[in-house]
């Protein structure tokens, strides 16, 4: 009896002592070099609504992507039938993203071409051959459509990460939700709505020509000249704070985008300071570059992000160096963050937020701060109270809840469990049914020393009608805790979590670890009386 | 030390038709309240929409801050005083395309309209409507499986179907009446406060099973006597356990109220009321269903435990 009581003593020592050292990384941050070798060194996360921070959930705009690829599949095939002399009489994409196209005369060199490079496209219907012309709708093949989509967030997903990763926030979490949302968290952020911006810019860069020739009020009023469309500057007066609209009017055709930068850089400007962004080219943008400069000297060149025109320079000369200066009224910030966006790409289809939390660094401080307080105060209170109540027992039933705790939380540290607010909820609830499970055996015992048991046979007796109480309860709840975790999504799964490791935890120590004690203090052949 | 003398007889089943009339009332006043309010004031995490807990540096009138939201775009916004000096809380409650633009530029926005008074943004949520309501399906599904997994287990460990079904409709019973409160507190229905009625649930049931639990040990001894003596013998029995229980986890939720913090406030007050239905629904609403249907729905079965 004394041996075996030795051997669980021990065990049950160990896993305390494995729970302690688990949370060590929690209650500090120097850790000894060869800590992490041995032993597990994550600190038990805090969920966002605890410790401040941004919870950004974004959706892919899949169907944009798949219109933008539709779109350079329509202009590829317009250079490729023009190129093959083939008379086009319509060739344009409707609503529903299908191609009409309307030629007259070698239906086979068509076919021929779209059965070469077009491969994508399916012919939904051909119709015609009177007078030799020839109408077909095409389509884009499905599985193509979600290749595209698929990879638009995969795409998406790395650029957003990037982004964050200049942006410098630290212990960023980017993952993917379902099949096209992607959820950003990023705690303790002191800046949430500058990361909003990084983060949600599409970030197109283009490059298109002014309209010099065409009058801009006339297209204002709804003349817009074949080919040209209207673009606006947004101008924010320094003095008054009164934003602008500068309209432009452009061809409608972009000479070059963003994808052809290396590089973008903050410089500042010599003469005024003013901070602009510096790009530089690839080596096949920069020839485009240099095309595009060399053929329209002395023209202006607007510079627009995703469909706001930042500048409009005039082209001075042929710039053959693949360099090139994006100017327009920045503050340091504003230009970081552009060549943030610059460098990591733009996204290949916009985003969408869908939901959005943030909790500011002082109210997560402010949270943490008395929900300490709060928790401390009330376990000191039920700690005194289980010894008033059951004298010297209580204290074995203090040691049940202490380590309840404890090995709860450890075990949330040991799997990298975020605890939120819900997450605490659960917490209380199931050290709730800790006391109350060491009360059940302590009423029991109770009942069986009033009936005149032996204290040695009213601990067995307490414990052994207790047991069926006890596994029942925390059974059902522990049932309730799995469904709502397969079940529940976010904060419905923080609850789960806690609650079922609790649950686990209290049978654990409620009826095993005190037992052990009860035994050890009874041990001692004579022992009369127990005080409870 | 002994609070509860441990030989008490009070004949609490005997009280069911008083009780009845007020578990009655309770969810009457409960689904009343619902109805007048025009359902629950749903979070926005369920609605969709913003809510901004914002704090000036300076003092600030709340029509001030009213009209400033307005400007801003913030249309139809519901603008109150909240927690400390010159704090409030903005709450709009359509999810619009707007607020998307508006959750990328509050804090600008904001500080422009109040140019001397340094605003800063505690804590802002925004909802679109898709995510709101896929949440609340998601969430509905999940408590519907788990009262299903509750009536099962308790069911087939208490051999009795009529055990489950107690347990359950004391478990509706409580979330009703919880909700009235949330309802009547105009308490404002937030993913947390869902935590709130899980916890509650969790509550409920334990209390429910350890009566229960009494009950079929007492079963087994008590084989002369009829099931409502046998009701009564088993809570005055574990009388002092459950007023030990409920009184602990009443204190600790006392504290959070008093001392967690006003964020805390609407998450404790629930579960303040929660817990008192929860212990009163396993004597006066449990134990009769289950009294209700041996006598009279399981009758003539022979040899039942």
């Amino acid at each position: 009896m004394l041996k075996a009581l030795k051997w669980k003593f021990l065990l049950y020592g160990a896993i305390t002592a494995f729970c302690i050292l688990l949370l060590v990384p929690t209650v500090t941050s120097e850790l000894p070099q060869w800590w992490s070798k041995v032993l597990p060194a994550e600190k038990i996360h805090l969920g966002l609504d605890l410790q401040g921070g941004m919870y950004l959930l974004l959706g892919v705009q899949g169907d944009k992507a798949v219109e933008s690829y539709m779109e350079q599949i329509k202009n590829n095939l317009r250079d490729d039938l023009k190129e093959r002399g083939i008379p086009v009489g319509k060739l344009e994409s409707d609503k529903t993203g299908q191609i009409v196209l309307e030629f007259s005369g070698a239906k086979e060199k068509v076919d021929n071409l779209l059965a070469q490079r077009f491969t994508m496209l399916r012919e939904l219907s051909s119709s015609g051959g009177e007078g030799g012309i020839w109408k077909y709708q095409l389509v884009l093949d499905s599985k193509e459509i979600a290749e595209i989509e698929k990879r638009a967030i995969e795409q998406a997903l790395e650029i957003i990460r990037n982004r964050i990763d200049q942006f410098g926030v630290s212990e960023p979490e980017i993952t993917l939700q379902g099949t096209d949302q992607i959820l950003v968290q990023l705690p303790g952020i002191k800046d949430p709505q500058r990361a909003i911006n990084l983060i949600g810019q599409t970030a197109l860069l283009e490059f298109k020509l002014l309209d010099e020739e065409g009058n801009v009020d006339e297209a204002l009023k709804g003349n817009i000249p074949p080919g040209d469309i209207i673009l606006y500057q947004r101008s924010v007066d320094p003095q008054t704070g009164a934003v602008r609209r500068v309209p432009y009017l452009l061809k409608e055709k972009t000479m070059m985008t963003g994808e052809f930068i290396k590089d973008a850089r903050v410089a500042l400007d010599s003469q005024f300071h003013e901070p602009y962004v510096a790009i530089e080219f690839t080596d096949v943008g920069a020839k485009l570059f240099e095309q595009i400069t060399a053929a329209n000297v002395k023209k202006r060149l607007a510079i627009i992000l995703d469909n706001n025109v930042i500048s409009a320079p005039v082209i001075q000369e042929r710039i053959g160096g693949g360099r090139a200066q994006i100017t327009g009224r920045f503050d340091t910030k504003e230009a970081s963050d552009l060549a943030i966006a610059l460098r990591s790409g733009a996204l290949p289809a916009p985003v969408k937020i869908l939901e959005q939390r943030t909790v500011g660094p002082s109210l997560g401080q402010d949270s943490i701060h008395k929900g300490i307080i709060s928790t401390l105060i009330s376990a000191a209170l039920v700690v005194l109270f289980m010894i008033v109540y059951y004298k010297a027992s209580g204290v074995i039933a203090d040691v049940a809840l202490v380590l309840n705790i404890i090995m709860t939380l450890a075990v949330l540290a040991l799997f990298r469990a975020t605890l939120t607010l819900p997450g605490i909820a659960g917490l209380v609830l199931s050290v709730g049914m800790a006391v109350d499970a060491n009360i059940l055996i302590h009423e029991r015992i109770k009942e069986e020393l009033r009936f005149g048991k032996t204290v040695r046979a009213a601990i067995d007796q307490g414990y052994h009608r207790a047991f069926s109480a006890i596994i029942d309860s925390n059974l059902t709840t522990l049932i309730s805790g799995i469904i709502l975790y397969q079940f529940g999504t976010g904060p419905v799964k923080g609850f789960a979590v806690t609650l079922s490791i609790g649950i686990l935890a209290n049978i654990f120590t409620a009826v095993y670890i005190t037992r052990v004690i009860f035994d050890y203090v009874t041990l001692r052949p004579g022992v009369k009386t127990l005080s409870i | 030390m002994e609070l509860i003398p441990h030989d008490t007889r009070f004949d609490f089943i005997g009280k069911k038709k008083i009780t009845l009339w007020i578990s009655t009332a309770a969810i009457l006043i409960s689904f009343a309240s619902i109805f007048l309010h025009g359902g629950l004031r749903y979070g926005v995490d369920f609605s969709g929409g913003l809510v901004a807990e914002i704090k000036f540096s300076k003092p600030v009138d709340v029509s001030e801050v009213r009209s400033g939201a307005d400007a801003i775009g913030l249309k139809d916004a519901i603008v109150q005083r909240f927690g400390g000096e010159n704090e409030f809380l903005i709450r709009v409650e359509k999810a619009t395309e707007d607020l998307e633009a508006m959750s990328k530029s509050l804090q600008t926005s904001l500080q422009g309209r109040f140019k001397d008074n340094p605003v800063e943004i505690r804590r802002v949520e925004v909802v679109g409507p898709k995510v709101g309501k896929d949440l609340k399906t998601k969430a509905m599904w999940a408590v519907g499986l788990a009262f299903l997994g509750i009536l099962i287990y308790v069911a087939f460990r208490f051999h009795e179907i009529s055990y489950g079904l107690g347990g359950i409709v004391a478990l509706f019973h409580d979330v009703v009446v919880t909700f009235g409160a949330i309802s009547i507190f105009n308490i404002e229905f937030s993913l947390n406060v869902l935590a709130v009625i899980l916890t509650i649930i969790g509550f409920s049931i334990n209390d429910t099973i350890v009566i229960f639990d009494r009950v079929r040990e007492n079963v087994k001894k008590m084989r002369k006597d009829d099931l409502v003596t046998i009701f009564n013998v088993s809570i005055n029995e574990t009388l002092g356990r459950t007023i030990l229980t409920t009184g602990t986890v009443m204190m600790v939720v006392l504290i959070l109220f008093f001392f967690a913090g006003e964020v805390i406030h609407d998450f404790t007050i629930a579960l303040i009321v929660g817990l008192i239905t929860g212990t009163y629904s396993t004597v006066y609403i449990a134990s009769p269903v289950v009294l209700f249907w041996e006598q009279h729905v399981s009758r003539g079965r022979k040899g039942r435990r």
